[in-house]
């Protein structure tokens, strides 16, 4: 067992837990906490896999700026504990067929696969950084345009929202 | 024993590397409040700390006495692993921070291994953003703590130091854009290296001239960002008690503390490294005799000590004033005897010289400037500083894309 792998499962269990923990807990601070556990976990995998700027994008995005965010509005609507309201039974049990279904599929999937699970070799370079600004200012450009696009548009509405209940 | 250091001799050297860093910069972290208070009180025609210790010069120890053995009550009603959580947070972030500064260029040779000065290896290909990610998770700390403590002041001082932080996030990251298009890289040793491609020009080679607005903006946010004096909003005390620290006592409240000084720390660092050439001399590369000025410095300085030390009014400071200045003194006298150790502090010395400076800044200003009021802050952070940092960006793209197309240079 390579020290790769022993931080790739240490970083893969930290990822579960806190997703599972996400779920399970029953204050919103604390799933948000969870979910920052969770986007921390990610970004160490993909350190793992030499991505480097994904990495570091991935917690000053989401890790950073959006959790915060998130954590913010918690804090400022000073949400409580959530109710918990008995399961329907409607969701329960096709709920608990589709969670096996799920988890039948994703393992029959790994045991097909006929390539052994290991971290990549770490290569770590400014190409990566390079290559990922190419596709997004070259390949795709116009997809990359329009996303922007999209924000603005959901920015302008987000200020028209507030602008109304203002007056 | 021997057989395990052979072959884990990359490990052991970053431990204790680690170790020894801890120690300087939480050393350096407590004479900072020190120079803090002495520096402030000075400015303020009074004479600061001066009781304990010669000059007041082991009120920091006593301070962390006090800490240590202070009572520490957790209030009712706390969220219990939040509230010990967010200290934590804050404190083992801002020190994470400092293992990415790298503190010269070249190694020193011990034991067959080169040895770095700093902790994290010379050539990680993401440096700055790694420091980024950092800063940004530090917000958490401060917003937690203000959660957690079931009160209304410190949760009003957490709200404020996270919109607060957001918002200058953002003028952070883009006001040191430019660097990076002038540097090619995320790389701080490649940024400081980008710095001295003419090594005649000495200080107007750093990347201050050109970058003089991305250089205002990271300042100003970057003071934002550590909560530092005038954009202490969430610890402001006329109105908030003392913000989102409000119900933490004892250690648990030196945690906090030590994380904003480490801040500080790496925000000096950064500006150095980014703005001012980092570990570069300012003087052109041939003035050689430039390279006996630490001895310049300290000599006299030792000398003064010595001096000072004798004329001192208790005991205590005659013996340890003077034993401090021939220590002083007689580091000057090795970097003159010895030329390789001389040419090796060089560029320490200028990098540790130019964070000093920057903290006397910071000092400075928290003796200087009032706070801004919420809305001014605001309006500062969206309306100047951030639309600022984008002319500036765009600017820098236009001149590096036309240096590129017509080949000037």
């Amino acid at each position: 067992m390579t020290a790769a792998l022993v931080v790739f499962f240490v970083l893969a269990a930290l990822a579960v837990i806190g997703a599972v923990s996400l779920i399970l807990q029953k204050h919103p601070i604390h799933s948000a906490l969870s979910l920052i556990v969770v986007m921390v976990a990610l970004a160490g995998l993909y350190l793992l896999l030499g991505a480097e700027f994904v990495a570091a994008v991935q917690i000053i995005v989401y890790g950073g700026a959006i959790m915060v965010l998130f954590v913010f509005v918690i804090m400022l609507l000073n949400a409580g504990v959530e109710e918990h309201t008995s399961i329907s039974k409607m969701a329960g049990a096709p709920g608990l067929l589709l969670v096996v279904a799920l988890a039948g599929f994703v393992a029959a999937t790994i045991a097909k696969s006929t390539e052994s699970v290991q971290a990549a070799p770490q290569t770590g370079e400014i190409a990566s950084t390079l290559g990922i600004s190419n596709m997004i200012f070259k390949d795709f450009v116009y997809p990359f345009e329009l996303t922007s696009f999209l924000i603005l548009v959901a920015v302008l509405g987000a200020t028209v929202l507030a602008q109304r209940e203002k007056s | 024993m021997t057989a395990f250091l052979s072959t884990n001799a990359e490990l052991v050297i970053t431990v204790v590397k680690i170790a020894l860093l801890l120690f300087i910069v939480l050393t350096v972290n407590a004479y900072l409040t020190w120079f803090e208070r002495k520096v402030v009180a000075h400015m303020q025609s009074r004479w600061g700390p001066h009781r304990v210790g010669p000059h007041g010069l082991l009120q920091p120890l006593a301070d962390g006495v006090k800490f240590l053995f202070k009572e520490d009550p957790t209030p009712a009603g706390v969220d219990k692993f939040v509230y010990y959580l967010a200290p934590l947070l804050a404190l083992a972030l801002a020190l994470t921070s400092i293992a990415l500064i790298p503190f010269g260029p070249d190694p020193i040779r011990l034991f067959n291994h080169d040895i770095y000065l700093g902790i994290a290896p010379l050539d990680v290909n993401i440096g700055i953003l790694a420091l980024f990610a950092i800063t940004a998770m530090g917000v958490y700390g401060v917003a937690l703590a203000g959660w957690s403590s079931n009160s209304k002041y410190p949760l009003l001082g957490g709200l404020r130091s996270s919109a607060q932080m957001i918002s200058y996030e953002l003028a952070l990251t883009m006001s040191v854009v430019g660097v990076l298009l002038m540097a090619g890289s995320f790389n701080l040793k490649q940024i400081i290296e980008a710095q001295a491609h003419h090594p005649e020009r000495g200080i107007f080679g750093w990347n201050v001239w050109p970058q003089i607005l991305g250089f205002f903006c990271f300042f100003v946010a970057a003071v934002a960002e550590t909560n530092r004096v005038p954009f202490d909003l969430p610890e402001a005390e006329s109105e908030l008690v003392a913000g989102f620290h409000t119900e933490y006592a004892s250690f648990k409240f030196a945690m906090f503390f030590i994380a904003e000084y480490t801040s500080m720390i790496t925000v000096s660092c950064l500006c150095s490294i980014l703005f001012f050439g980092g570990w570069l001399s300012p003087f052109p590369a041939s003035w050689t005799f430039t390279h006996y000025l630490p001895s310049a410095i300290l000599i006299p300085f030792g000398l003064w000590v010595i001096w000072d030390g004798f004329r001192y009014e208790t005991i205590f400071g005659r013996l340890i004033l003077p034993g401090a200045g021939t220590v002083i003194a007689g580091l000057g006298a090795v970097f003159v005897l010895f030329p390789n150790v001389n040419e090796f502090i060089q560029a320490p010395f200028w990098l540790l010289s130019k964070i000093f400076v920057f903290l006397f800044v910071y000092v400075w200003m928290r003796g200087t400037l009032p706070r801004f009021r919420y809305d001014q802050l605001m309006a500062f952070g969206w309306k100047l500083l951030l639309p600022l940092s984008i002319v500036n960006v765009i600017v820098t793209s236009f001149v590096i894309l036309a240096r590129m197309t017509w080949g000037a240079k």
